[in-house]
């Protein structure tokens, strides 16, 4: 049976900050057009996690009048802190001495999740259509190998993949030109990197994996407006990543951490080292007697230029970092992933009044504050390839004394998937149990996040070689899908002494880190039936 | 026939709940909220009697704030053909929502209001029972099946014991069980259409009903946290501890 289709002038995949700046900026160059915008989550910000202290520079551009729109952006940064960790002690770093794209002074503390429920409200006020709850599984393409649109998920298969009685087949959505924001890693962008060979000449992307909870704690431990962030304890001089403390509104205390997914010992669980970075005594003091509210995760770009894909093709645009344009010294990303997405709307309104090619993007990005910021930030990440001391002495260099400019670019030598040792030659690391008040287990996390997938579905966690976990990452590696999945998705159990791989793909939250970090590519991120995954508040 | 089905909306059932600081409810701010399960089967059951022939019109009622129209829009994607909307602000306890049903019972003359046997929030269960008394209607509850005889219904009800089977005489009010279909997906055309439905918005107040709560919450709580348990080395210490320890038997 052939499939439902509708045509549109634009079809925008993902209701992040990209899509929906891309969204808003078109009906703000041309109400006349036809917008829609899907997304996967059950609603528009169910999926989102970030921080996020964020900087208004791409708001002020696409609402100027955003302080009279009632946003929800209420608390302005007041108070900064950087501090280092040894593992009992702490040393405080003068905010003057750090590089300027680590000031905050002029930024807001907010929910990211709230500020995309906001631009969708204004989307849909424009006439943007959006489809929350219909994931785009399918890239559509049209005879000459353009992109022609996408297909929306069939809905109601069985695990088997046969047809159940509340079977409702995908819709083919065709856009004059379609744009992909699916965020980090997305899976249809993955394909058109390959497919259109996107990637040629870059360096291999980078990834983090970020950690966030919402804390509520008491009045005295609250300081509204304070953004604190820490280097150092509890990774070692050799793995990349840190923390972020956010004094938000209503004595909320967004709490996260990132790691970059570069990690070389197979035995590193992210997950249990974010949970032993809340012991530190610095960090104890503030959420002792606190309540976790909030817990989830997701992957995150942090390549930069470097590494930043071509982000035009025929028929269709990148934008925010289904590309990849998070600044990574920052710790931003929501300003450019926005800015980018209005670029792309600026080039697709000429391309549809005056037939200008696509391309115009890669030069009018080349223009813009985006490409400036990601070009005095390219160096930062590569250079903490040489660990933790060598990455901070060059980064002073780099950033507050030649702003950006060293005449030399450091390039990214591996994919995240590449950097796993072998589990014979790295230690062990014995983590410490949780004692539920400040650490926690996996299982009563994913609680928090409110994720379900309808049952009876098939696996949305697809492996190449079913057999390849046991018979060879098992023993290659101890398997280090069961430390690096945030939620405990994937399991080895032992059954009559045989090993098994369990995937259970129902707990997943979308984060993609499997995708991307297991060392042999095996597994595969698809799209679930449609609503599926975390149902995240305030994230 | 025409079909009145009554849907409320209600925290997600993925949603872990919170119970607020001061005790004077749950959090609702930065909460997903969707349609109550049962209420989905009711309009499913609605739906596919319409398309047997057997109705000729669904409309789809909400009681609530402005932003419980997202419900009755959930409805009108799925077969609903216009939904209604009453607007009351607070907290709507059963009896207020029964009363504005039979004013719009009233207005509208339908041969049958079905709606879910409870919503998932406050676990009632009273409104539709409530209704056939202000009414005077035959009720049946915890419908797990439903078939249309000429001017009666026969319904199948899910009760403790096991099944029970009934007929009532139309107009009637059926609560509907989880069991009694599997909702349908609303596809992506059909939201676009029910975009495009007639919904009515009218106030509580306007049509005379009173809906200020009569019972008086004096303070909402979490239960107690369950002790881990522990491991018995066989029956005769479990029967001991239970006994003993217990005192359950």
């Amino acid at each position: 049976m052939p499939r439902e289709a509708m045509d549109y002038d634009v079809v925008i995949v993902g209701g992040g900050p990209s899509g929906l700046s891309t969204a808003i900026k078109l009906k703000q160059l041309d109400p006349e057009l036809n917008v829609c915008l899907l997304e996967k989550a059950s609603e528009i910000g169910a999926h989102i996690l970030s921080g996020n202290v964020f900087e208004t520079r791409a708001l002020d551009e696409l609402f100027p009048n955003w302080k009279d729109l009632n946003t929800p952006i209420k608390t302005k940064v007041s108070k900064e802190k950087f501090l280092f960790l040894s593992k009992t002690k702490s040393l405080s770093w003068p905010t003057w001495l750090l590089p300027s794209v680590q000031q905050n002074h002029k930024n807001y503390i907010i929910s990211l999740a709230n500020l995309c429920r906001w631009l969708a409200e204004q989307a849909e006020a424009l006439g943007v259509e959006i489809f929350p709850g219909f994931p785009a599984s399918e890239i559509l393409y049209n005879e000459d190998g353009s992109v022609k649109g996408v297909a929306t998920q069939d809905m109601g298969i069985d695990k088997d993949g046969n047809k159940k009685e509340s079977y409702e087949p995908g819709i083919e959505l065709n856009g004059k030109v379609t744009v992909f924001a699916e965020g980090c890693r997305g899976h249809l962008g993955k394909e058109l990197i390959k497919k259109f060979e996107l990637d040629k000449g870059k360096d291999p992307q980078q990834y983090g994996i970020g950690f966030k909870e919402i804390w509520e704690v008491a009045d005295d431990k609250h300081e509204e407006g304070m953004v604190m962030h820490t280097a150092g304890w509890p990774l070692d001089n050799n793995t990349y990543g840190g923390s972020f403390i956010y004094h938000a509104e209503n004595k909320q205390i967004f709490l996260g951490y990132v790691i970059g997914l570069d990690y070389k010992n197979p035995y590193l669980s992210p997950f249990d080292e974010f949970q032993r970075f809340k012991t530190h005594p610095a960090i104890k003091k503030i959420i002792e007697g606190g309540k976790r509210i909030s817990y989830g995760a997701r992957a995150l770009i942090e390549g930069g230029l470097q590494s930043l894909p071509k982000m035009y093709m025929p028929g269709a645009l990148l934008v925010g970092c289904d590309a990849g344009t998070l600044n990574m010294p920052k710790i931003k990303g929501s300003h450019t992933a926005m800015k980018s997405g209005m670029i792309a709307a600026e080039t697709i309104f000429e391309h549809l009044k005056n037939n200008n090619n696509l391309s115009v993007y890669e030069n009018k990005f080349k223009n813009s504050w985006v490409y400036k910021e990601l070009y005095q930030a390219r160096n930062v990440k590569p250079s903490f390839s040489w660990g933790l001391i060598l990455g901070i002495i060059f980064t002073g260099l780099d950033q507050i004394l030649f702003r950006g400019k060293l005449p030399l670019t450091l390039k990214h030598k591996h994919a995240d998937h590449e950097t796993l040792k072998s589990a014979k030659s790295m230690p062990k690391i014995d983590y410490p149990k949780p004692d539920n008040i400040i650490t926690f287990d996996k299982t009563s996390s994913v609680y928090l996040t409110g994720t379900n997938h309808t049952d009876n579905q098939p696996v949305h966690l697809k492996l190449k070689d079913p057999n390849l976990p046991i018979n060879y990452t098992l023993e290659k590696f101890d398997e280090p899908a069961q430390r690096y999945c945030p939620v405990g998705v994937y399991e080895v159990q032992k059954e009559n002494g045989i090993n098994k791989f369990v995937i259970n793909s129902q707990n997943c939250i979308h984060c993609k880190t499997c995708d991307i970090k297991e060392p042999s590519q095996n597994i595969t991120w698809v799209t679930p039936e449609g609503g599926g995954g975390p149902k995240y508040g305030n994230m | 026939m025409k079909i009145l089905v009554a849907v409320k909306r209600v925290i997600d059932y993925n949603v872990q709940i919170r119970v607020k600081e001061d005790g004077t409810g749950v959090v609702t701010d930065n909460v997903k909220m969707s349609s109550n399960p049962p209420d989905d089967n009711a309009i499913e059951e609605a739906v596919k009697i319409k398309e047997s022939g057997k109705a000729s019109e669904i409309i789809a009622i909400t009681v609530g704030e402005e932003k419980s129209q997202e419900t009755v829009r959930k409805a009108l994607a799925v077969g609903a053909d216009r939904g209604i909307l009453v607007k009351a602000e607070g907290i709507i306890e059963p009896l207020a929502v029964a009363k504005v049903l039979q004013k719009i019972v009233d207005k509208e003359k339908p041969d049958l209001v079905f709606m879910g046997k409870q919503a998932i929030d406050d676990d009632c269960n009273q409104t539709g029972q409530m209704l056939s008394a202000l009414l005077n209607w035959p009720q049946a509850t915890f419908a797990s099946k439903i078939e249309i005889k000429d001017k009666a219904l026969e319904v199948t009800r899910e009760i403790d014991e096991g099944l029970e089977t009934i007929e009532v005489n139309i107009p009637a009010i059926v609560t509907c069980d989880l069991r009694l279909n599997e909702p349908r997906y609303a596809s992506l055309p059909n939201i676009m259409k029910a975009k495009k439905k007639p919904l009515e918005i009218l106030n509580a107040s306007d049509l005379g009903v009173d809906t200020a709560p009569r019972v008086q919450q004096i303070k909402v709580e979490e239960p107690p946290k369950r002790k881990a348990g522990i491991k018995v080395a066989n029956v005769a210490e479990l029967v001991n501890k239970l006994k003993n320890e217990a005192k359950v038997i």
